[in-house]
């Protein structure tokens, strides 16, 4: 009987290939809605633990693009977006990758329900394995609706924030979560339109992929229209001051605004067919931004108030 | 043979051959510095968590385990 022995090569991987499959821009995002949910909940938080929580959060959810990475580094490869990363460029192999982000998950979550508490880190381990088992390996190469559902991971950020500061969750920080999943699909879509091609060619079926511009323009417009109400919904509830409601007013009409322009841009010249997609993108960032910001805002103007008073 | 003759020929053997290369993998000047700043990283993670479970061990007190879920 003879076994043939195969020997890994050296690994030539830097500290930066390693950063760079967590993602640290979704991870940025990641860690300002869960401060939001931080700050927001009710009661008082202390900084030494507060902190703690943002640390595994951020690294809960580099856990989850490295995993996330492992798994797609042969789509990765075929797309130009994402073809320079570290397992499809040759930098980094993907056990190497695999074994980062299953220490790193299993390292957050444990620190979260050790330092700071349970349903935290229950959470936390929901968001990753949903990311990675429901959203990466399951829906993403099955479904149009890969994002739309998959979206809850990206949604539970504020929701763990809020778990971490009070033990508990809420009506405020569902409402968060709500904003977010909704947020999701106009923003990846408007994405999609203009890298349709890419997706394409990676056997990925996002909606223009299989459905069609014209349906995913459709379905654009329809999520805005959610939206909108959505993200004055805080406002609406009591939550935060008319200071909040107006940005989230005026923001919700720019989303669905922006999404009319995407819907009639359907058939457009074939010159710079996507501007308008390309501008939703771009301010959906924003709109998410802004929304979350405010909510920061008009929570610190509140104590700063009760305070002075 | 003779204890000196065996010793005289192992000697001569020895002359012979040239010394072995070391079994294993040689890693190059690339590699070494990559692994090199991995060691380090790692170090500095868990020198974070150290004093990360230091101070909030602090912050909590002593009964940093005695509590509800």
């Amino acid at each position: 009987m003879s076994v043939a022995l195969t020997r890994a090569e050296p690994s030539i991987a830097g500290v930066g290939d390693y950063l760079e499959l967590m993602k640290p821009r979704v991870m940025s995002l990641v860690v300002f809605t869960a401060l939001v949910g931080l700050l927001i909940a009710p009661g008082h938080v202390h900084p030494v633990i507060g902190a703690t929580a943002l640390i595994c959060i951020a690294v809960g959810a580099g856990a989850a693009g490295a995993l996330n990475m492992w798994y797609d580094a042969d789509i990765d490869a075929r797309m130009a977006r994402t073809a320079a990363r570290p397992i499809p460029a040759g930098r980094l192999a993907p056990g190497e990758a695999l074994a980062f982000g299953l220490t790193l998950a299993t390292g957050s979550v444990v620190v979260l329900g050790l330092l700071v508490n349970a349903v935290a880190a229950a959470l936390l381990a929901v968001t990753i394995a949903f990311y990675v088992v429901v959203y990466t390996m399951w829906l993403k190469r099955r479904t149009p609706q890969n994002i739309v559902i998959g979206g809850a991971a990206g949604a539970l950020p504020p929701a763990i924030g809020w778990a971490a500061a009070t033990g508990s969750l809420a009506l405020e920080p569902v409402i968060l979560f709500l904003i977010i999943f909704f947020w999701t699909p106009p923003h990846f879509w408007a994405l999609s339109l203009f890298r349709c091609a890419d997706y394409a060619r990676a056997g990925i079926p996002m909606l223009p992929v299989v459905a069609g511009e014209r349906e995913t323009r459709r379905q654009i417009l329809l999520y805005a229209l959610i939206l909108a109400p959505l993200g004055a919904a805080p406002w609406l509830l009591g939550y935060a001051g008319a200071f909040y409601g107006i940005v989230a007013l005026l923001g919700g009409a720019a989303m669905i605004a922006l999404a009319l322009r995407v819907r009639a841009e359907a058939g457009g010249e074939a010159t710079n067919k996507h501007a308008a997609s390309k501008r939703l993108f771009g301010f959906s960032i924003l709109y998410l931004f802004l929304l979350f910001a405010m909510l920061l805002v008009d929570r610190t103007a509140v104590g700063l108030l009760g305070h002075l008073a | 043979m003779t204890a000196m003759d065996a010793i005289m020929t192992d000697a001569n053997d020895g002359a012979k051959y040239e010394p072995k290369p070391e079994p294993g993998i040689k890693l190059t000047e690339a590699q070494l510095r990559a692994r090199r700043a991995r060691s380090i990283a790692i170090a500095l993670a868990l020198g974070v968590l150290v004093v990360l479970f230091y101070i909030v061990t602090l912050v909590k007190g002593p009964g940093v385990l005695v509590r509800p879920l």
